[in-house]
């Protein structure tokens, strides 16, 4: 007589659904990379799409100049208000120029564009490729003998990695005017006594490591956004999930990679001048 | 004499999904100049089987054989360049929605051709003129219905003249007279230019309206195929359950 099969375990669904879980971030890190890889090929592959670079590019650059603008003016401000304060509790306000430019340039102007970035141009991108995979349009680019990812995916990736340094510099720029206005003109700090000390304690290599960081987070948010979108499954509720998880996506690889380049950065801190007794 | 050399041509061609198979050994035979409709249910494979033609699919057994050059064997490039002999109607038309019309139908000729923008501009119309469609290159696909997205489908699908266009459900989800007009874009697509089309399709009517040679997918096999006043009077059991749906009410 055969054997009446046992039922599972009531344990065994609860524990394959667990193991499935967790090893789902492995299984899109591993699509990521493969995705990656594609990515990198077809940049070196013709044709070279100079145009659609540059539609890219005024897209995420020009077109994301006031948000990133209002964002830098408003953290300037509000960082020298608090530096201001806590620097007034031991008589120490001529530090407030070089703190608030130190903070800006390593840390908030990359860290606040790269999250408007996600935010404002991550979004379209999943949104936009989300939508042309399931109206098949990614299909009949491949129909016609165009490579979608040389088409599509490296313009905006290219793109990506050189508007986000940019905007990062117009939100050093204007962060710091918005603290000198705000220390100078409202909290009656003398000029000299902020542009000083900042000259003396911010190197340019502070400026350039912010602007690097930029560069990496913004290729890696768009790469993700793309991979996402490119990845989209099923009709608008699928593009609207892959939108999402474009942007939570970007907004843990901005904080990651954050952590990542700062600890490599800052292991070597060779070559760097000043000091508070410089 | 020597008997006449298909145009494409399936050999025993499998593939799977995550363990569930979706083609099991599918065969068949397109001659050249005819309209061979893929006759299925939903989940039959039948769009499976159109990808692996265009080579948008790898099987995992089997080869797809398509005007003398195996597909599956082809890498990226020679894919790039045997794509171009071919032309896709997809079931949504699947047209750039932030292009015009007139791109639309342009894009390949751009991106695979050296020819002048005033070129290119008289064979959009004389493309646009095979699908009756007139002065509509500046709108853009959301201008039009679904029927006129079709015809745009198709003329961007023929503009470089291919030897195969392939038609992913081409009627679904159209009234009758979109229906009739868009088969008779089919026949007339055929008659004018000389190309092997490949319909996939669940419409009975439009497909014993368009087709010379229909195929029954049926759970990943070609249960059945013939002319259409063969496949009327099948005595194959799926065949018949099939067409009873259509010409059990007629």
């Amino acid at each position: 007589m055969a054997e009446a099969q046992s039922p599972p375990a009531p344990g065994r669904s609860i524990l394959t659904s667990f193991s499935t879980q967790a090893a789902r971030p492995l299984v899109v890190l591993g699509e990521l990379s493969i995705f990656f890889a594609h990515s990198l090929s077809a940049v070196f592959r013709p044709p070279y799409r100079v145009a659609a670079f540059f539609y890219q590019l005024d897209f995420m650059a020009f077109g994301s100049l006031f948000v990133v603008g209002l964002t830098g003016l408003f953290t300037g401000m509000v960082l020298a208000l608090q530096t201001i304060y806590a620097f007034g509790l031991f008589n120490a306000q001529s530090l407030v120029g070089a703190t608030v430019e130190l903070s800006l340039s390593r840390e908030l102007a990359p860290i606040f564009t790269s999250i408007v970035v996600v935010a404002r141009v991550g979004s379209a991108v999943a949104t936009e490729l989300g939508t042309m995979r399931v109206t098949e349009q990614i299909d009949a680019l491949e129909t016609m003998a165009v490579d979608p990812f040389n088409y599509l995916v490296v313009p905006r990736i290219l793109a990506a990695a050189i508007a986000t340094p940019l905007l990062t510099m117009l939100f050093n720029a204007i962060g710091l005017t918005g603290a000198y206005g705000v220390a100078v003109l409202l909290r009656d700090l003398h000029p000299s006594t902020f542009l000083n000390r900042l000259e003396y304690l911010v190197d340019l290599k502070d400026i350039t490591e912010g602007l690097g960081k930029a560069c990496v987070i913004g290729f890696v948010v768009i790469l993700i956004a793309a991979y996402r979108g490119y990845s989209a499954k099923g009709g608008a509720r699928g593009v609207g999930i892959a939108t999402t998880q474009a942007v939570v996506g970007g907004l843990i690889a901005i904080f990651a990679i954050d952590y990542i380049y700062t600890a490599i950065s800052l292991a070597n801190p060779a070559g760097r001048g000043g000091g508070l007794g410089g | 004499m020597s008997a006449p050399q298909p145009m494409i041509e399936i050999r025993d061609l499998h593939k799977g999904f995550g363990g569930q198979p979706v083609l099991e050994g599918v065969n068949l035979r397109m001659m050249p100049g005819t309209t061979t409709v893929i006759l299925g249910g939903s989940g039959s494979g039948k769009t499976v089987l159109m990808k692996h033609i265009i080579g948008l699919l790898k099987p995992d057994r089997g080869h797809v054989i398509v005007d003398g050059t195996d597909v599956t064997e082809l890498g990226r490039r020679e894919l790039n360049e045997f794509r171009q002999r071919m032309g896709m109607v997809f079931q949504g038309a699947a047209l750039f929605d932030s292009m015009t019309v007139g791109d639309n139908v342009a894009f390949a000729l751009r991106e695979h051709t050296n020819l002048s923008e005033e070129e290119i501009q008289k064979r959009v119309r004389d493309k646009l003129g095979v699908v009756s469609l007139f002065d509509v290159e500046h709108k853009f696909p959301a201008e039009l219905s679904g029927g006129m997205r079709k015809r745009v489908g198709l003329a961007r699908a023929i503009v470089r003249d291919p030897k195969i266009v392939l038609y992913d459900e081409p009627t679904t989800g159209l009234d009758p007279i979109t229906t009739e007009n868009v088969d008779e874009m089919i026949i007339t697509a055929r008659q004018k230019l000389g190309v092997t089309s490949v319909v996939i399709s669940h419409d009975i009517g439009s497909s014993f309206h368009i087709g010379d040679h229909i195929a029954m997918l049926y759970q990943g096999r070609i249960v059945e195929e013939g002319p259409p006043a063969r496949m009327r009077k099948s005595e194959e059991p799926h065949t018949r359950e099939f067409l009873a749906t259509w010409f059990g009410r007629a």
